[in-house]
């Protein structure tokens, strides 16, 4: 697959009171399309950021990313962006249709946006609610109807920032397979930011595990789970199970087990911290499995 | 039903102490008439067509003033609220003007303007600006960055994000503003006329009743003629709002 996204040596610092705020240290990595990459990171490590300065929202102070091939400055064309508020994100005063015809009113006439925005409601299952307002769905089905906007939108990369962090849990699983089902029938590529360990592993074909701030990646998982994936079983197979204790591990600043670090982010905290983190990985660790260090 | 029972009650109590104070001769007669008398000569001055011509004037007036008030203080608002640097250079110019009374600045405009109903439209499209260009000023302030982020990374520019985004989530204040607008305008143009005289208007009947024939139950009836305009413009602008808007007090209420 050729690459999509290429993310190289991005780094990000603002003035704070007490000097310069280094949030993102120098990030790299690609993704290729069609693929659907999660990046992970301890909150406060500037994961948002990382996304809002591929989404051209911010520019960040150093590095440079390319999207299919050609260079991103300001906000590029065939980008959208799925946030995690999405009662700030959809515009109460349009209804459903209208806010799915939203992003295509520069580009196509009425009767092609028209067309164009029931056929994205239709595949998050909410054609029929398109007169509605927003505000009169439940939260749930307004991420639908922000996922359905992105969709429409026909982007080349789609960002998606903590997409399922603000409804409950079964919501969450059935916006999981969602995502997952239309992504895939549409040939996607994705890029979800999330905290959230397992939803990394249950959504991605890789997972980018990012460090605390200055955050920089500390390792590149390839998923191996299969592609058709369920939320009982697949949460429960070793695999799953493997990675998601692999990835925690990461998370904790501990050493990668099974694959190659990217970048040895260790070298740049302090030797006690990542001591004392990898003890506390490995004691949460030890009521499923012995320690091996 | 209840809270309009409730509310006509109580104007009708107001109305029989009115007529109970002025009847008992607690207060004097020619001063002050009954509300009976006062009610009956607005019925009279309804079927009188140079009242009815006064009374289309001011409307008129009023129409023209909010209209132009709007287009002056929307755009305005919306290029101060949305680049801070315009915004705190106009500052000390903004804060000088806004607390100068309009009828204070009758005598300039008579000057400037001439004695026409281009004067009372001017001051009251002055007395206008103000609210409707702050309460757009403030709405911006209260913009979602989020909605705004969310235009931006569909590829809307500045101009767009403003005109597509800014606007629609501040027209439940802009309209606000255009009601509180609205009703100021009323009163500096009936002052206007009253003030000014020689132009066709309710104040100008109030001033004419008043001088010479004294007949302060005309008086009245044109004071109330006036009362019961501001409060119709009122509730035709709230009415607006609720059918437009409904999206704005349902969202809010829920947040």
């Amino acid at each position: 697959m050729p690459t999509m996204l290429e993310v190289t040596d991005l780094g990000h610092s603002y003035r704070a009171k007490d000097g310069v705020h280094e949030a993102i240290g120098g990030v790299s990595f690609t993704v290729d399309a069609g693929e659907l990459v999660c990046v992970v990171g301890p909150s406060g490590c500037g994961k948002s950021t990382l996304l809002r300065s591929i989404a051209g929202l911010i520019s960040p102070t150093r590095g440079s990313t390319t999207l299919h091939g050609s260079p991103v400055q300001g906000v590029p064309d065939d980008l959208a962006v799925v946030f995690q508020d999405y009662s700030r994100s959809l515009f109460p005063w349009l209804t459903v249709q209208r806010n799915v015809e939203f992003p295509l009113r520069r580009s196509l006439g009425r009767a092609e946006r028209q067309a164009r925005a029931a056929e994205a409601l239709d595949w998050v299952g909410l054609s029929g609610v398109g007169g509605k307002y927003t505000w009169q769905l439940s939260g749930g089905m307004q991420q639908r109807v922000a996922i359905a906007r992105a969709l429409a939108y026909r982007p080349a990369l789609l960002l998606m920032d903590e997409p399922f962090a603000s409804v409950d849990a079964q919501t969450r699983f059935e916006l999981e397979d969602l995502l997952l089902r239309v992504t895939r029938e549409h040939a996607s590529t994705v890029l979800v930011v999330t905290h959230d360990i397992d939803e990394s592993v249950y959504l991605g074909d890789r997972i980018l595990v990012l460090s605390g701030a200055p955050s920089k990646v500390v390792a590149d998982l390839t998923v191996d789970l299969p592609r058709e994936r369920d939320q009982i079983t697949t949460r429960e197979s070793e695999a799953f199970v493997t990675l998601r204790s692999e990835t925690a591990r990461l998370l904790h600043g501990g050493r990668p087990r099974s694959t190659k670090p990217v970048t040895s982010a260790n070298q740049a905290e302090d030797g006690q911290t990542v001591a004392s983190r990898w003890a506390d990985a490995e004691r949460a660790e030890t009521g499923r499995r012995a320690t091996t260090t | 039903m209840r809270a309009f029972t409730r509310g006509t009650a109580g104007l009708v109590g107001f109305l029989a102490l009115g007529e109970v104070a002025t009847r008992s001769g607690l207060v004097p007669r020619a001063s002050l008439p009954p509300p009976s008398v006062v009610l009956a000569g607005l019925a009279g001055l309804l079927a009188d067509e140079t009242f009815l011509l006064d009374v289309i004037a001011t409307v008129l007036a009023l129409v023209i003033a909010v209209a132009v008030a709007s287009a002056i203080a929307v755009p305005l608002g919306l290029v101060l609220g949305g680049n801070p640097a315009v915004r705190q250079a106009t500052r000390a110019v903004v804060e000088f003007l806004r607390p100068i009374p309009s009828v204070a600045l009758i005598p300039l405009a008579l000057v400037l303007l001439g004695s026409g109903p281009e004067t009372k439209i001017a001051l009251a499209v002055y007395a206008s600006v103000w609210p409707i260009l702050f309460n757009t000023v403030y709405a911006l302030d209260e913009l979602d960055g989020l909605l705004v982020e969310t235009a931006r990374a569909f590829g809307c520019g500045r101009l767009r994000v403003l005109l597509s985004v800014a606007l629609p989530s501040a027209l439940p204040f802009v309209l606000t503003g255009v009601r509180l607008a609205a009703t100021t305008s009323l009163v500096v143009l009936v002052s206007t006329e009253l003030l000014t005289g020689g132009n066709p208007g309710i104040g100008e009947f109030i001033l004419e009743a008043g001088s010479g024939a004294g007949r302060m139950d005309l008086v009245l009836a044109g004071t109330v003629l006036a009362g019961i305009l501001g409060y119709l413009v009122n509730a035709a602008f709230e009415g607006a709002g609720r059918r437009l808007l409904g999206w704005s007090a349902l969202t809010r209420g829920r947040s």
